[in-house]
């Protein structure tokens, strides 16, 4: 069921500045959203006109179906875990998750089982009478996803909300909040800038440069199948070479052809080639392409291995087993692990080209 | 070098020592001893036994209430329009200004505007009002103490009210409160250590104004700061003047430990 749909939202600031061009997003209930970009991409603007902290210059927001553009923030049924939390200084734990039941006038009993609750959803039992400033960061995570959610709002909105977490208690965080969004049912949208994190969590990513949608789809499919180079190298690390498409399931990139798995574009036709660093196998025997390692790094789970080939370019290339530098090695990798993009093709094109021959193949 | 640190601090060491702490041992000692010198509590039961000195206290009570009451009733919804404005470095430029200007000359100029041919009763007598009796009242003494300390209570509560994390009232709507919650349950808690200390720097001095109670008040405004004046500089009598003085630090001292007094919260079982 479709909970919130943006419909052609354009925000253009006073001074001239758009952070946001024509987007178009429809979200469903239930589901672990992520607004994935750099800064200044307009994720973030995206999120207070949901929230209704910012006015679009354009365009109407609907929430289940009614309009509700100009509507006063404190009158939506969503709630916003802020990016450093924004917890109330001068309240302790149980003042502030009670905040908003305390607005409402409700009585004092039922606050007292719902803030109960909520803390034991965050697993924050115990701490209602603690100052806020006796709390660690992800204690105070903590605490402003239990004030959010004790509204029992239909849609969570989360402002970039690990960022200021040291990396293990991210990582903690992630599966946590990914166990919170199961456990109420409610709609997450997640503002990250951090595509480790949109990938680990996310049901659907919104990948944002320049104030407009560059891709949206799984994780996987954005991953697999980038639409631009933008989105290729923002998603994890990547090759991006420049090639030739020779005919349909056959592309030429580094001096040499190759079979591939993309079809419908024109022979001849300038492309760019996607080959992820983990999908290339060092290998001695039937290399598809030789080259020279020129460094390589240990980053504890796998080798960093960088490698110029004959035409020049600079590999990047992950593996479990280490190299020496200067030492020429052979390549391998499968028609799959090759991922074709034309130049300017939108997600729409993309997705109907991936129509035309996907469809074939079924039948 | 702990030498060297604590010769630094000697040149203020030796002016708290001469410019505080001894005026008030001297003050306390003239408070407790009578004119022969002699170890006496007569002044302190002579204040506390006469109506007088107890209705003059009362009097400096109630006007620097009356006072802190309508500086804050101003001081605040200007504070909070400060902090939404373009140019604010402009806005508080002109709140500061007046105090550069000698408080005697303040005081004149109202003298000239209230007067019987001042500004005031000129522009009434355009519509056929007045002449009205404005200056040596209450109502100017008030008036022109409040211009007067306006710019020291706009100025702390401006800064507390500036130091609020924007988010907070983003959080605050975000929860369901409307304007008026939003002030009541986060901004005001927020912004009371500003207030507090805009009412300790302008409810203590006024509790002695004395000046003023002159010029504008016509000695008609008597309180306690009038009183010391009196006696010190009138009567001779340093032994009352003391007491008064000993009498309004204590009452200062109330008022800072009521004023600053932290809430304790009651624990909650769940």
């Amino acid at each position: 069921m479709e909970i919130i749909k943006l419909d052609h939202i354009t925000k253009e600031y006073d001074d001239g500045f758009v952070a946001l061009k024509d987007i178009n997003i429809s979200i469903e209930s239930g589901k672990f959203y992520s607004l994935l970009g750099p800064s200044g991409s307009g994720k973030t603007t995206i999120l207070r006109i949901i929230a209704g902290f910012t006015e679009p210059s354009a365009g109407k927001l609907y929430f289940a179906g009614k309009d509700i553009t100009g509507l006063d923030a404190s009158k939506r049924h969503i709630n916003t875990v802020f990016q450093n939390y924004a917890l109330f200084p001068h309240l302790n734990v149980y003042e502030n998750v009670a905040f908003g039941l305390k607005l409402k006038h409700r009585p004092d009993s039922e606050i007292r089982q719902k803030v109960k609750d909520a803390l034991k959803t965050v697993r924050l039992d115990g701490y209602a009478n603690r100052e806020i400033s006796e709390l660690s960061g992800g204690q105070q995570q903590r605490v402003a996803i239990a004030r959010a959610i004790i509204n029992e709002p239909k849609v969570l909105l989360l402002d970039e909300s690990l960022s200021a977490l040291d990396k293990r208690l991210r990582k903690e965080m992630q599966f946590e909040l990914r166990a919170i969004q199961k456990k109420l049912g409610i709609t997450f949208i997640f503002v990250t800038h951090d595509q480790e994190e949109a990938l680990a969590m996310s049901d659907e990513i919104f990948v944002l440069n320049d104030g407009t949608i560059q891709q949206s789809g799984s994780p996987v499919d954005i991953y697999d199948e980038p639409v631009n180079d933008f989105v290729a190298r923002f998603i994890g690390d990547s090759n991006i070479l420049s090639g030739k498409m020779i005919r349909d399931f056959e592309v030429e990139f580094a001096g040499k052809q190759f079979e591939c798995a993309d079809a419908g574009i024109t022979p001849g036709e300038k492309v760019e080639v996607v080959l992820r660093p983990e999908d290339l196998d060092i290998t001695a025997t039937d290399p598809k392409l030789t080259m020279t390692v020129q460094s390589q790094l240990f980053l504890g789970d796998h080798f960093e291995i960088k490698a110029v080939d004959e035409s020049g370019f600079e590999w990047l290339i992950h593996s479990t087993n280490g190299v020496k530098i200067g030492q020429e090695i052979g390549i391998f990798f499968d028609p799959e692990d090759i991922h074709v993009m034309r130049l300017g093709e939108t997600e729409e094109e993309f997705d109907a080209r991936l129509e035309t021959y996907e469809g074939e193949d079924k039948e | 070098m702990r030498k060297k640190q604590s010769f630094f601090l000697l040149p203020y060491l030796l002016w708290i020592i001469l410019f505080v702490i001894a005026p008030m041992v001297l003050i306390v000692g003239y408070s407790l001893t009578n004119s022969q010198g002699h170890f006496s509590l007569q002044n302190f039961t002579l204040f506390f036994s006469k109506g007088t000195f107890i209705g003059m206290m009362l009097n400096s009570f109630w006007y620097a209430l009356l006072i802190t009451f309508f500086c804050l009733l101003i001081s605040y919804p200007a504070a909070l329009a400060l902090t939404r404005l373009k140019n604010q470095q402009f806005w508080l430029m002109l709140v500061i200004l007046p105090t550069w200007i000698n408080l005697l000359l303040k005081a004149y100029a109202f003298i000239g505007i209230f007067s019987r041919d001042g500004m005031v009763n000129q522009f009434l007598h355009l519509f056929g009002l007045g002449p009205a009796e404005i200056m040596f009242t209450d109502f100017a003494f008030i008036f022109v103490a409040t211009y007067i300390e306006i710019p020291f209570m706009i100025m702390p509560i401006y800064n507390s009210l500036k130091e609020i994390d924007p988010a907070l009232i983003s959080a605050s709507s975000d929860l369901g409160a409307n304007f008026w919650q939003t002030f009541r349950y986060v901004i005001w808690p927020l912004s009371w250590p500003g207030v507090e200390s805009g009412i300790q720097a302008i409810f203590i001095p006024s509790l002695s104004l004395f000046m003023l109670t002159r010029l504008i008040g016509g000695n008609r405004v008597i309180t306690l700061g009038t009183a010391v004046e009196e006696y010190f500089l009138t009567t001779m009598n340093w032994n009352m003047g003391s007491t008064i003085g000993v009498i309004l630090i204590v009452l200062m001292t109330i008022v800072m430990v009521l004023t600053s007094r932290k809430q304790h919260k009651k624990e909650i079982k769940l």
